[in-house]
């Protein structure tokens, strides 16, 4: 085995983004750390606005930086991505980090042949020539499991069903063997028997390439199926953070509870499903003290005023944000600890 | 694609045939007045009219005058094809008129178009890429200026300042290039730029507008994901994208211009169709107007065609769809 910090990708401290608009500064992501090493599936889970895509387009240099405030660092093998320079960026960008997103009904131009952009991909960060950027592109999409590739790389993106351009999407983003790939909601606009196909290949890509994945979601049942650490959000702040086995066996955070509470399983019926009360608040004027406190059934006197830090409650747990006594964290978790469908290696 | 081609076609002459009907049926069937009375010198008697009636075949009953008009119109005349007929004033053809004319207003907007097109998209471009910079906002109050100013008050404050103070170029009136290359372009230099300037300004608006659009779409994001540069994602995502409502507006634009330069035409004293047509509207020379209402009329449908076709060029979902 190497040394695992050779194994190290992603080292992420403190990010923290600000976007100023006309009605005040919508605070969307605040102090978020974590870490990705080679063969690490991260599943962050959280509701829309949570943070959870801004962190990742943050990461990718994808914000506008005229128009975000972004503070922290993001240490791609110990190289700051927030202060590289946009032409150094670039050349990480598709070629170290990857990225496939949610809707691939808009992801793929629609005016260019699948092949012409993922050959377009290739060409980015390698000079070949036309046609080995072509017969590369043909050769991915064979790979993500088009058949006939050689002729559907001259289907326009219209010609796809949903989850072939979702594929094209996945072989795009493989072009340069990249060692982190970040999957932003891919299976949303899916239907869920693509959906498990989608899943099925990114983890084969994982094992395959021995790459580090970051898996944005909302559903727990995909994060309970591939991810290997999870990273609950809620309003741009981190509630909990661990390995995938003890989230799910031993959930810490009342926000992690609410969402295993209403999440639908094939045992449970849905009269049992207990949805969270109100809705995520405004990150203009996110509230004081614990973000989730207006919403949390186990409230009590600090909540409203004091913000909990994400530290372990006790040595053998993993962090949390929750004023909470860990005796009732173990008990309330214990009662929705859930059996994973495929735990992850 | 040639199923496509073959459909727009058809539809263009059933278009063009539309138009014959309706401009015969506002010009012949409601005249403002009696084209008769024109020829009949000072207080003619009733037989004197009747008798022009019967040369100009005003006489007949109106689906007569419009079968012997559209059979001439297909088939052709004494003067050749399209058969346009004689003007009411000198008896000379019609085509023979317009064929005269026609250069003139074709060559002011070919110079015209190619100015505003490049200006236009080119300013767009910048503008939409530095968003909000001063170049940004000086390019949208050039705009603004260009959208409101008429075109016969800039065109006259061009002949004087150009013309008459500076003596940078030719004034008003038509020079051939055949007669004199440098007269031509000297002449038409103001008409152009004065033309150009209204439609670049909308130009610019539209290319900024659907460009910043564009850039919003997420196939941009997975360009710049990609790791393309900056200039590759706007100029091949970006601009190509935005370019097809530019092209539909560009082929109508030119279209419209063939009947409609009425104005810049007049200031710059070109004497173009749409110059003849208005003169001859007003003397109801008909035969004249009819010949510039069904050129202008073809021009539009033609353009409308060729922009469907170069549509389906540029956007592959109109091809398959």
């Amino acid at each position: 085995m190497t040394d695992p910090g050779d194994r190290l990708l992603l080292d992420v401290r403190g990010l923290t983004v600000r976007f100023p608009t006309s009605d005040g500064v919508v605070q969307a992501v605040s102090d978020v750390s974590f870490s990705l090493s080679r063969g690490e599936t991260l599943g962050v889970v959280g509701e829309s606005g949570s943070g959870k895509s801004v962190s990742n387009l943050a990461i990718m240099g994808l914000l506008n930086r005229q128009r975000t405030a972004i503070a922290g660092e993001v240490l791609f093998r110990g190289r700051d991505l927030l202060t590289l320079p946009p032409d150094q960026l670039r050349h990480i960008r598709g070629k170290e980090i990857a990225m496939v997103f949610q809707d691939p009904f808009a992801c793929l131009h629609p005016m260019y042949r699948v092949g012409a952009q993922i050959a377009e991909a290739v060409r980015a960060h390698d000079d070949v020539g036309k046609d080995r950027a072509w017969a590369r592109a043909v050769e991915l999409l064979d790979h993500v499991g088009i058949p006939n590739a050689k002729s559907r790389a001259r289907d326009y993106p219209h010609q796809f069903s949903g989850g072939m351009r979702q594929r094209a999407m996945i072989a795009m983003a493989l072009v340069h063997n990249p060692s982190i790939l970040i999957c932003d909601e891919p299976t949303t606009a899916l239907d869920v028997t693509v959906q498990a196909q989608i899943l099925e290949l990114i983890e084969d890509v994982k094992r395959e390439f021995d790459i580090g994945v970051i898996l944005v979601t909302h559903d727990l049942g995909v994060v309970a199926e591939t991810a290997s650490s999870v990273m609950v959000m809620y309003a741009g702040r981190v509630m909990e953070y661990g390995p995938a086995r003890e989230i799910f066996a031993q959930p810490q955070h009342p926000y992690t509870w609410g969402l295993l509470d209403s999440m639908p399983s094939v045992e449970r019926r849905l009269a049992a499903l207990v949805p969270i009360d109100g809705s995520p608040p405004s990150l203009l004027a996110p509230p004081a003290g614990c973000p989730f406190h207006p919403r949390c059934r186990y409230r009590f006197e600090p909540c409203p005023t004091e913000r909990p830090d994400l530290v372990a409650p006790v040595p053998e747990a993993h962090p949390d944000a929750c004023h909470l006594p860990w005796d009732d964290k173990l008990r309330e978790g214990a009662k929705r600890s859930v059996d994973r469908v495929g735990e992850a290696a | 694609m040639t199923f496509y081609i073959a459909r727009r076609l058809l539809w263009t002459i059933v278009v063009v045939a539309c138009v014959l009907a309706i401009t015969f049926a506002v010009f012949y069937l409601m005249p403002a007045g009696d084209p008769a009375l024109r020829f009949a010198g000072k207080n003619p008697t009733d037989q004197e009219i009747a008798q022009i009636h019967h040369r100009l075949g005003l006489d007949k009953p109106w689906y007569v005058q419009f079968g012997k008009f559209s059979w001439r119109f297909f088939t052709g005349d004494k003067y050749g094809w399209p058969g346009l007929g004689y003007t009411y004033a000198s008896g000379t053809s019609v085509k023979s008129l317009i064929v005269a004319r026609a250069p003139r207003t074709l060559l002011l907007i070919a110079g015209a178009a190619t100015l505003w097109l490049v200006t236009g998209v080119a300013i767009g471009v910048i503008s939409a890429v530095k968003r909000r910079s001063a170049v940004d906002r000086l390019a949208m109050g050039f705009a603004l200026f260009g959208i409101s100013t008429p075109v016969f008050w800039l065109g006259l404050m061009a002949l004087y300042i150009f013309w008459r103070q500076l003596g940078w170029t030719g004034g008003s009136g038509y020079i051939s290039p055949s007669d004199s290359i440098t007269g031509f372009f000297s002449h038409m230099i103001l008409p152009w730029v004065v033309l150009a300037l209204l439609y670049a300004a909308f130009y610019a608006r539209m290319t900024r507008n659907n460009l910043l659009e564009t850039l919003g779409e997420d196939y941009i994001r997975t360009a710049r994901a990609k790791g393309l540069s900056e200039r590759r994602v706007i100029f091949k995502h970006g601009l190509r994208a935005s370019l097809t409502p530019i092209v539909t507006m560009f082929g109508l634009d030119i279209a419209l211009l063939v009947g409609g330069a009425v104005i810049t035409e007049s200031v710059f004293n070109l004497q173009g169709l749409g110059y003849l047509a208005i003169n001859d509207a007003l003397q109801q020379d008909l035969p004249v107007v009819l010949g510039v209402v069904l050129l202008a009329s073809v021009a539009v449908a033609l353009a409308n065609l060729v922009v469907d076709i170069l549509y389906a060029f540029i956007d592959p979902r109109v091809r398959y769809g």
